[in-house]
């Protein structure tokens, strides 16, 4: 996906001055929240589950290679190939050769982040391959050419009526005067129309919440069914997969399934979870006669090496961004590429280079929200402050700021220096704003000022007026 | 739930933050006021100035371990270091210790003052016992839960336990109280428009909870939170929750001249 | 291909070299961990006896939108489904799963239905299969993909009727799996998994429209569950 991380300045503005977002994005703050508060409310050893879902991902990091191994074994043995791609260049094109082979025309696909990270529907159109979004809110967003803007609900960010126009816009060949006006119509439309798509298709392409070692087995998460019909209709299933997605037994996926749908909706299990394993028997009346899987490296090798390894734990369930104020201000799209919200954050640098991302880790107050929720415990506010550090040594921070971070740093690595410094900064604002208590706007204050008023000192500083009181003991 | 606390007159270390030392000293002697009626003895190294956020949140490690260091070094020797913000003192308790890790010199002198150190609320309540206080407030309050003293240290019910003490006093819970203000430091002239939109949510949720005076533990969000009520025309008052637990409230309050 | 493959693992072998675990000791704890396949926290609620178990997993399908009719025995399977086609006006047509558990239950009973076996056809309305197991933790059905199982049934028609016995019901998911390795290692296939295993809890939906959820997204608009009791609380 084309990344327009660069422009997160001017996005974020944009969006926060979107009246339409932000009655969208209303819905984000109210629901998601509110139910997983009650879904982890419910079950007492929720506390308990997150901390194994970590040790679990943690031990499967220790021994990824050992675990990728036995793993590709076991899909060898149940019929299956994994195709190894180092980068989206390659997995691109072992998806188009794949597709190919089965002289594909369509091609049906489920949600996938790593399909949006390899830009793979742009791939296929351009060679003449037509591929189909099922999962409605990715649907959605395919006829308006737009990005996801957010990990499980892809078009959390429109509103019921630019749904009902798309629609009326793009399924031609319906009655024109047919009422859409109530979201019941709207999915019922779209599952008519994408239904006879699902049975035409040649190939279906899931992505993988998790694959397991012990069985060679992918695992998908739903609540349409579309991953479902994605990966039993067509003569083909290709899954496309991150290689930290591993785990290694079928208990360890229990343990991971049990938090991901509470984290993610407030649902206590998704409504279909599905574990495939190769292609269809011999004996089986229907499923695929191939099963591929694109296990794709991307940049996931390097961060095990490094100090953003805990990120690789992520399952994906998109509590961060639900629990996040600047995404609750901004929404997905203003993070400019496939990851948004605090994992976007930390991701995107690392899959994009800190160059065009820089501004997504520096766009947070730290408030804690994001760690305090994922379920894997990954300490999001602290990656993000890694990359702030690797910004600072590499001189990408603006000088403006860097400048005067250094001399405030100055300043205070010298007591005597800085009481003279602040007696007498202190003392002109003190006196300047005596009267009114505040300033409405002051010069090198502009980015305070603009929107809220800078309350005045005292006048005297603390440390002054201490010493004045003549208490002793200071030392 | 307090701690057993053996030492009669403990010495407590006054880590005053930068904000209160040149924006608000009046929240340094409502402190001051607080920690001496809970039998303690205060006082107020002078090397100190900033405890390193600012350098350390911009990922310039170099300058935080330096004012770590500095940091340390003034407050050893005492009992407790104790600091009216949530932020300063998890900068101390949480983070000086991470950051000093690899320096086998300063390690264990970062772990001995994190151990020791204790934002205001919860020194009062945790380790003092305090129950009841002696101020007076009339009128209708709301506390704005700062994020790092609520996530990194655990701070919620302590100022509340202290506020519901207070005669007169009506506590009203803040729709939304955990929900970041939007300042964040460097965050709020950096992103000015995302914090506006932030702060815009928190001040909407303050005047309509109808409360007469909001409060919080840390003067950042204070600053930032009162800024906004005042761009707005909103008649809340806004003070550091030591002034209101201090019953030290002659000062205007917060963005309020002497007109006010 | 196998040039990405070794560069790839190159890469992560040294990961773990650097991490300072000896080899040998790091495919040990690997094999250890395949082999013991043990669990983490199990939820109180998925540890109770099997007569609560079955209330259970009842109570928890009906919460999410899947319907639950109790029978005493087999026999009253056509005539519980048939009541149902009629109270929903849906059609008195059915593709049932070809598994010789439901081929053989007394359908001539209900003479106005009409029952064909075989995967589903794209017109099919109505479906009815077995399972492999029922989870009391959250009302969720497994089931397993098979000749007496096409998948399709699962997922195609607007209605899915499931017929599920009271002793297939367990606590946990891994019980299921553990039931699930049991039945494979029975049939000479140790380990083995079938092409599909499908984890389902109540009828399809969707929460993509200003996140109000709608039933019937793609899947199943209705899910329906007629639980036999007989065999309940024995254990077997």
């Amino acid at each position: 996906m084309e990344s327009t991380a660069h422009a997160f300045k001017d996005n974020a503005r944009a969006a926060v001055a979107d009246p339409q977002l932000k009655r969208a994005l209303a819905h984000v703050k109210t629901g998601f929240i509110g139910k997983r508060a009650k879904a982890v409310a419910r079950l007492p050893e929720f506390e308990a589950l997150r901390d194994a879902a970590r040790d679990i991902k943690d031990h499967t990091l220790d021994h990824l290679d050992l675990y990728l191994e036995r793993y590709e074994a076991r899909v060898a043995a149940t019929g299956g190939q994994v195709h190894w791609c180092a980068d989206g260049a390659a997995a691109r094109a072992a998806v188009l050769e794949i597709c190919q082979r089965a002289g594909a025309k369509t091609v049906t696909k489920g949600k996938s982040m790593i399909a949006e990270e390899i830009a793979l529907n742009e791939h296929l159109e351009a060679n003449g391959i037509t591929p189909v979004e099922t999962d409605l809110g990715e649907y959605i967003i395919q006829l308006r050419h737009e990005p996801p803007s957010h990990i499980i609900a892809p078009a959390v960010h429109l509103t019921k009526d630019l749904i009902e126009a798309d629609f009326r816009a793009r399924h031609m060949d319906l009655p024109p005067g047919r009422s859409l006006e109530e979201p019941r119509e709207l999915v019922d439309e779209a599952r008519q129309v994408l239904r006879r798509r699902f049975l035409e298709a040649d190939v279906g392409i899931t992505g993988a919440n998790f694959l397991i070692a012990e069985t060679g087995s992918s695992v998908i998460v739903t609540n349409e069914g579309n991953g479902d019909l994605t990966q039993v209709l067509p003569r083909v299933h290709i899954v496309v997969a991150s290689l930290e997605k591993v785990v290694p037994t079928l208990e360890d996926v229990s343990t991971i399934l049990r938090v991901l749908a509470r984290s993610a909706t407030g649902q206590e299990f998704s409504t279909y979870t599905t574990i495939s394993t190769g292609p269809r028997r011999p004996e089986d009346p229907d499923g695929p006669d191939e099963y591929h899987v694109i296990l794709l490296d991307n940049g996931r090798s390097a961060m095990l090496g490094n100090e953003f390894r805990d990120v690789l734990r992520c399952i994906r369930c998109g509590a961060c961004m639900n629990h996040c104020p600047v995404y609750h201000a901004i929404g997905g799209h203003a993070y400019g590429w496939v990851y948004p919200g605090p994992i976007g954050a930390v991701l995107t640098p690392a899959l994009i280079g800190i160059e065009e991302a820089g501004n997504l880790p520096n766009a947070s107050t730290f408030c804690g929200r994001c760690e305090a929720v994922c379920p894997m415990r990954i300490p999001l506010p602290r990656m993000m402050r890694h990359w702030r550090e690797r910004e600072f040594e590499r001189h990408l921070t603006p000088a403006a700021a860097r400048g005067g971070l250094r001399l405030w740093a100055f300043l205070a690595r010298r007591p005597a220096l800085y009481g003279l410094a602040t007696r007498l900064a202190i003392g002109a604002l003190g006196w300047a704003g005596r009267r009114a208590g505040r300033f409405r706007s002051l010069p090198l204050a502009g980015g305070w000022t603009r929107h809220r008023d800078l309350p005045a000192p005292e006048g005297r500083t603390f440390r002054d007026a201490w010493a004045a009181r003549d208490r002793g003991g200071a030392s | 739930m307090s701690e057993s606390d053996s030492i009669e007159t403990p010495r407590v270390g006054l880590f005053v933050t930068c904000l209160v030392d040149l924006f608000r000293p009046s929240v340094g002697f409502a402190t001051v006021k607080l920690l001496e009626d809970a039998g303690c003895r205060v006082q107020v190294p002078r090397a100190q100035t900033c405890c390193g956020q600012p350098a350390y949140n911009s990922g310039d490690r170099t300058d935080a371990r330096a004012l770590a260091r500095q940091t340390i070094a003034a407050f050893e020797g005492f009992d407790y270091t104790v600091a009216p913000s949530g932020s300063c003192a998890a900068m101390l308790r949480v983070h000086y210790p991470a950051l000093l890790e690899d320096d086998p010199a300063w390690h264990d002198r970062a772990r001995a003052l994190a151990a020791r150190t204790y934002e205001l609320t919860a020194f009062l309540v945790d380790v003092r016992g305090v129950a009841g206080l002696h101020a007076r407030h009339g009128g209708t309050v709301t506390y704005h839960d700062s994020c790092s003293g609520l996530r990194e240290l655990g701070i919620h019910d302590q100022p509340r336990a202290l506020l519901g003490g207070i005669e007169g006093l009506t506590l009203t819970e803040l729709p939304d109280a955990d929900i970041c203000c939007g300042f964040g430091g460097a965050f709020c002239v950096k992103y000015p428009e995302i914090s506006n939109a932030m702060v815009g949510e928190k001040a909407a949720c303050v005047v309509g909870s109808g409360a007469q005076t909001l409060l919080a533990g840390d003067l950042g969000c204070l600053m930032n939170m009162a800024g906004k009520l005042k761009r707005a025309g909103a008649t809340v008052r806004a003070r550091h929750v030591a002034e209101v637990l201090a019953g030290m409230t002659e000062t205007p309050a917060i963005g309020d001249g002497a007109d006010d | 291909m196998s040039d990405a493959r070794d560069r790839i693992m190159d890469r992560l072998q040294r990961a773990r070299a650097r991490r300072g675990a000896d080899d040998a000791a790091a495919h040990a704890a690997v094999d250890g961990r395949l082999a013991a396949r043990t669990r983490g926290p199990i939820p109180a609620r998925a540890q109770l006896d099997p007569a609560a178990q079955v209330d259970l997993f009842v109570a928890m399908a009906e919460e999410q939108a899947a319907t639950v009719t109790r029978v005493a025995g087999s026999d009253d399977v056509p005539a519980a489904v048939a009541a149902y086609l009629k109270a929903h006006n849906l059609p008195p047509r059915l593709r049932i799963a070809p598994d010789a558990a439901i081929e053989a239950l007394p359908w001539a009973a209900q003479p106005l239905l009409s029952v064909a076996a075989g995967r589903a056809e794209a017109d099919d309305e109505v479906s009815l299969t077995g399972a492999f197991a029922g989870i009391a933790e959250t009302g969720t059905l497994m089931l397993h993909s098979g000749p007496a199982g096409p998948t399709t049934l699962n997922f195609l028609p607007e209605t899915h009727m499931v017929v599920l016995r009271a002793d297939q019901v367990v606590g946990a998911y891994e019980d299921a799996w553990d039931r699930t390795r049991a039945a494979a290692r029975a049939a000479g296939r140790e380990g083995a998994l079938p092409r599909t295993v499908n984890f389902i809890t109540g009828p399809s939906r969707t929460a993509d429209i200003e996140q109000t959820i709608q039933l019937g997204a793609h899947g199943p608009r209705r899910l329906h569950i007629v639980l036999v009791e007989d065999g309940a609380g024995d254990g077997s």
